[in-house]
């Protein structure tokens, strides 16, 4: 009989319950019900790979769009996708998407009153290298308001999208930049129950990154669920 | 040395340029092998409003049960035509649409064997973190002795999880409403 791997739990210390109550939108939007816990099947240790996108170099680039470059300040954000085991997890699909130094999205539904960067696009892709790194060229985003509450903004962020190995291992999260005053009072961020957990969704200044007379450093390591250690019979 | 994982956050209302691409909805779009099935449904919110800024990823098996992906080692036929992954965003009515194929059976814990179904994460502004979810296909014998199905035994909870045909259209369209709270809550899966 095939032995199947397993992954980790979810760590409950690490992630935000999706009832949040000073995050508005949750109310309607979080189930009452309780989870249904289930033993993990091929369904959930298998997941997509993305081999057949079309992935290039531009897709890292989002410091230019449109022939032109963006406004705003030029950063860096690299790091790498590890398990909870320190192994890089290679060849995973990474999407990024950002408002512009402005804290505008090029998005419809973003109704903010500040300015579109005709050069800035704010999506970006990438795979994973051998050693489990991306790297991303781009511009600082702005701070924006979202009437969450009364002066409510959020704070500078980037969203990045990760699939590692399997359909358990999906993550989808927020990349915070240090010493950000907005921390303390975004609803968002402070839904991740312990502290420890949420100075992992802070990026660290590195100037070892930082490209001289050209862009600051960013580093953002992201560490998706691993394996278990008790391999099961399937 | 342990890590620590990396904390979920929201999606967001501002994804969808980033997430969604044409096509990612048609996952039989290269002429995969098996019965094209369509599926449509709404995502709902507590008030039954439609919550139009919600993503649905599907990742199935093929007709065949065989997942594409190392990890699957059976025998079982891959189909180069299939991917198993889709994608699809709701729109202003909080409506999808997807086209796939019905897949095959895939084995479960122990000896068992699951019925047909194809595994859902719902993510949207207000989610905190992904929910995931089952679609199930009606008329379907396996699901009497499906072992997922059978950790619930509330009918109506249950019946939240098997998509329904959909009035008036061919049997190989399908309707699956996604509740997130409330009385015909979706069953959501801690996995």
């Amino acid at each position: 009989m095939t032995i199947l791997i397993r992954y980790t739990r979810e760590d409950a210390g690490a992630h935000p319950s999706n009832a949040h109550a000073a995050y508005a939108s949750t109310l309607k939007r979080a189930p009452r019900q309780a989870l249904i816990r289930l033993e993990q099947t091929l369904s959930e240790i298998t997941g997509p790979h993305f081999d057949r996108e079309p992935v290039s170099a531009a897709d890292a680039d989002l410091s230019r769009w449109n022939g032109g470059e963006a406004l705003g300040e030029r950063i860096v954000v690299t790091g790498r996708v590890l398990d909870e085991d320190a192994r890089p997890i290679r060849g995973t699909f990474v999407e990024i998407w950002q408002a512009n130094a402005a804290g505008r999205y090029a998005h419809d539904v973003d109704q903010h009153n500040a300015p579109l960067d005709p050069h800035f696009c704010g999506v970006g892709r990438v795979m994973t290298d051998e050693h489990g790194v991306y790297r991303f060229l781009t511009v600082k985003p702005g701070a924006y308001p979202w009437r969450n509450h009364y002066n409510a903004w959020r704070p500078q962020h980037i969203h990045f999208s990760l699939f590692g190995p399997s359909f358990a291992t999906r993550l989808v999260t927020q990349m915070y930049f240090p010493g950000d005053p907005l921390l303390a009072l975004d609803p968002i961020f402070n839904s991740v129950p312990d502290t420890d957990a949420r100075r992992r969704l802070v990026a660290a200044f590195d100037i070892d990154v930082t490209m001289p007379e050209y862009a600051l450093g960013y580093r953002f390591d992201i560490v998706l669920r691993g394996r278990d250690a008790t391999p099961m019979e399937a | 040395m342990r890590l620590r994982q990396t904390p979920s956050q929201t999606v967001g209302p501002f994804f969808s340029k980033a997430l969604l691409h044409e096509g990612w909805n048609d996952l039989a779009a290269r002429g995969a092998v098996g019965q094209a099935i369509v599926i449509t449904g709404r995502v709902l919110d507590g008030d039954g409003a439609p919550v139009p800024d919600a993503l649905l990823e599907i990742w199935q098996a093929n007709a065949a049960g065989r997942y594409d992906h190392p990890d699957d080692t059976r025998d079982t036929p891959l189909d180069p035509h299939f991917s198993g992954f889709g994608r699809v965003g709701t729109d202003a009515q909080g409506r999808f649409r997807f086209r796939t194929i019905k897949p095959g059976p895939v084995l479960g814990v122990g000896a068992s064997l699951q019925a047909p179904h194809i595994n859902v994460s719902v993510f949207a502004r207000g989610l905190l973190k992904r929910l995931v979810t089952r679609i199930y296909f009606p008329d379907e014998p396996l699901n009497a002795h499906d072992p997922v199905l059978n950790l619930l035994p509330d009918t109506a909870r249950r019946a939240t999880l098997i998509a329904r045909p959909a009035e008036g259209e061919s049997k190989l369209e399908l309707h699956f409403d996604i509740v997130l709270q409330g009385d015909y809550e979706t069953v959501f899966f801690d996995i």
